[in-house]
């Protein structure tokens, strides 16, 4: 046994629980309710105790095939069923099927008399009588404390509801006992000191004239639990508790990456764009084209064949579709194949939780591989900082738990905006980080845009121009001047000096090309000059050449024709011949 | 008031002036002295008006919600006039008295007749 220890270590006995079913609440209570024992929910009016009984039992009968017993001493069979009826609860159903059996308690102090000692057996009897006949795992109490009003002797009635726990306990089954908050006190009458295993407190307040609903786990015993004070609300759906963030920070991760929608960005990244799953980031001053590089990013996640849901705080549908057409960004096309779903609201329409809860639903619904929100700090306008930065956690955890890419956008004020980002403890949560700004100066305002972080891959360190044109959104190329980068007019002025400069030096290669080709025809001319003279001269020399030939010749042939008329001596023939030879 | 010397007999066919129903849980003390405080008010003040049903809720546990029984005992007066819940082992003999609207200074309830 010993050395099974460390293999054992998560695998400790834990304490059994019957899971509510409950959106969120079986993650903070780390599997549910005490099994067979009793919970005490308590809170002030119109908080949803009444209604969180009600799903722990509905959902208890539909997940868990678990039979259940509704005791209400508040509300009729009727009344509880109409009031469910919204939520999908069809009570008159699960009763015919035998799976829930509702039994109201009418407790009128006028039609009581007490007339001597008595307990409260009929209770029990009714409760045992309609938990045995369908042997119901879960039981409900709504409101016990209505029996206060009716019987004025608190000493057996505190005698007896301590029984009755009790009593519960024993039976195994899982209870919920719902009481009204009290001044000071958790309960009206105290019933906490009765309920000892878990007791849940739930809480409506309104800051600011919003309203938020938080649900708190006073106590577990014997087990650990989230402590701390989590929203929840009541939604068409039941009710849905948010937990802060899911605990652990165990999500898988993709290396798959997914391009930013515009060729020129993917650039600066090492790996050419976003990873898949990762969150992203972009915050600006206003007017930096954050929501053009949101859309720019959603169309290329739909022409990708991806599903985009694009949250818009600031303009309407028909409006981002209109704008972003401008601009070459086509977004109704992948509205209408349904790839792309734009969600538009006011920030202020909700609280925080009802957009978290509004984005939980539809990212289910749509099940998107990449979600836009633009930007995130509208969102502001409805809470407080700490309360958006628990919301951001939760909804940045939410998506990346799902392995989908998120983009936010954020409007950060001129100065120190870094810092404020750092406060609001986005920038630690985001993967990617995009700063759009202003660059301004001669006279002019330019867009400049610089990755100030990209978990996981190299980055280019540069602070890129970058225009919307009516063909989208381009980044220009760096181009240096004598003090840095450039840009906007001074970019231009820079590139047109560049291409003077350019211009002048390939008029002065062509010069000097030219100046070569004359010399060179000069020269050639000149040589031909002189061959030309040479070959005159030649031609000269071979005529004096030829003509003094010609006059020997015919010197000699007159010498010849001499000799023959005159012929020499015998004794010297030669003499002569030889000297006229010379 | 000879005819009626029984209580748990069939009743008359115009009914009886009382009807009490008694429900109880076994033989708790509780259960037992309310039985036996009903039927000695009934012996007292109603004899030969009234007829008792004393049912064990332990038998019949339907019975509890039908009726939308919490205290145990509880007796409840279906007649004469409005329907009146009792609830405690009745001995509180004035209090019952009152509900059950008999007037106990009126001695023997035989004075009506």
């Amino acid at each position: 046994m010993q050395e099974n220890h460390p293999a054992a270590a998560h695998a400790l006995p834990q304490l059994p629980k019957a899971p509510t079913g409950i959106d969120g609440l079986d993650e903070i209570t780390e599997g549910g309710l005490p099994l067979g024992r009793p919970t005490l929910i308590c809170g002030s009016a119109g908080c949803g105790k009444t209604l969180m009984g009600i799903e722990f039992l509905v959902r208890g009968i539909l997940d868990f095939n678990e039979p259940g017993v509704l005791m209400a001493f508040e509300e009729t069979a009727q009344e509880l069923a109409a009031n469910v009826a919204s939520l999908g609860f069809d009570l008159k159903d699960l009763q015919e099927r035998k799976m829930l059996r509702l039994d109201h308690v009418h407790v009128d102090r006028s039609e009581i008399e007490e007339t001597g000692e008595y307990d409260l057996e009929g209770l029990f009897i009714r409760l045992g009588h309609a938990i045995d006949s369908i042997g119901a795992k879960r039981v409900v109490l709504d409101t016990i404390e209505a029996l206060f009003s009716g019987f004025p002797n608190q000493g057996v009635l505190r005698s007896e509801i301590r029984r009755l726990f009790h009593w519960l306990k024993d039976k195994g089954v899982t209870t919920i006992i719902t009481a009204e908050r009290g001044d000071g006190t958790l309960t009206r009458q105290g019933l906490e000191e009765y309920v000892s295993d878990c007791v849940i407190l739930l809480d409506n307040r309104v800051i600011d004239q919003i309203t938020t609903r938080r649900l708190r786990v006073v106590k577990y015993r014997g087990s650990t639990h989230g402590t701390n004070e989590y929203p929840y609300l009541i939604t068409e759906n039941g009710i849905s508790v948010l937990p802060v963030t899911s605990l652990r920070l165990d999500h898988a991760v993709s290396s798959h990456i997914v391009s930013t929608g515009i060729p020129a960005l993917d650039e600066m990244f090492g790996l050419r764009g976003y990873y898949e799953g990762s969150s992203v980031l972009i915050t600006g001053t206003a007017g930096t084209a954050k929501t053009t590089l949101a859309a720019g990013f959603a169309e290329k996640i739909c022409q990708d064949g991806g599903r985009c849901i694009l949250f818009a705080f600031e303009e309407s549908p028909a409006q981002l579709l209109r704008n972003m057409a401008s601009i070459k960004i086509n977004l109704q096309e992948h509205v209408t194949s349904g790839q792309l779903l734009i969600e538009a609201s006011r920030p202020t329409l909700n609280g925080l939780e009802q957009h978290l809860v509004t984005l939980h639903r539809l990212v289910r619904e749509f099940k998107p591989t990449a979600v836009v929100i633009d930007p995130i700090t509208n969102l502001i306008s409805v809470g407080n900082k700490n309360e958006v930065r628990s919301m951001l956690t939760r909804l940045i955890d939410f998506l990346k738990v799902n392995g989908i890419t998120a983009l936010f956008t954020a409007l950060v004020n001129g100065h120190g905006f870094q810092q404020e980002m750092t406060d609001e403890g986005v920038s630690s949560l985001v993967d990617t980080w995009i700063s759009v700004r202003d660059l301004e100066g001669v006279g002019e305002r330019n867009r400049g845009l610089s990755i100030l972080k990209s978990r996981g891959m190299a980055h280019s360190n540069q602070v890129r121009e970058f225009v919307v044109t009516p063909h989208g959104i381009e980044l220009l190329d760096v181009v240096l001047g004598p003090s840095g980068i450039v840009t906007g007019a001074s970019r231009l002025t820079q590139q047109m000096q560049e291409h003077a400069e350019m211009l002048a030096a390939q008029q002065e290669a062509d010069r000097r090309d030219r100046e070569v080709e004359r010399r060179r025809r000069m020269l050639e001319a000149n040589i031909a000059n002189l061959r030309t003279e040479f070959e005159s001269a030649e031609e000269e020399l071979r005529q004096i050449s030829s003509n003094e030939q010609s006059r020997q010749q015919t010197l000699l042939s007159g010498h010849q024709r001499i000799a023959a008329a005159n012929p020499p001596a015998p004794s010297a023939p030669s003499a002569p011949t030889a000297e006229s030879g010379q | 008031m000879d005819p009626f010397t029984d209580p748990l007999a069939p009743p008359e066919p115009a009914g009886p002036e009382y009807v009490l129903h008694l429900y109880i849980t076994g033989a708790t003390p509780n259960s037992t002295r309310a039985v036996r405080n009903i039927k000695d008010i009934c012996e007292q003040y109603l004899k030969g008006r009234y007829e008792l049903l004393i049912m064990d809720v332990f038998q019949q546990p339907a019975l509890a919600q039908r009726e939308d029984l919490i205290g145990v005992p509880t007796l409840i007066k279906r007649s004469p006039g409005l329907v009146r819940r009792l609830v405690g082992d009745l001995s509180d003999r004035e209090r019952v008295l009152k509900a059950l609207g008999i007037n106990p200074s009126a001695g023997e309830g035989v004075r009506y007749e």
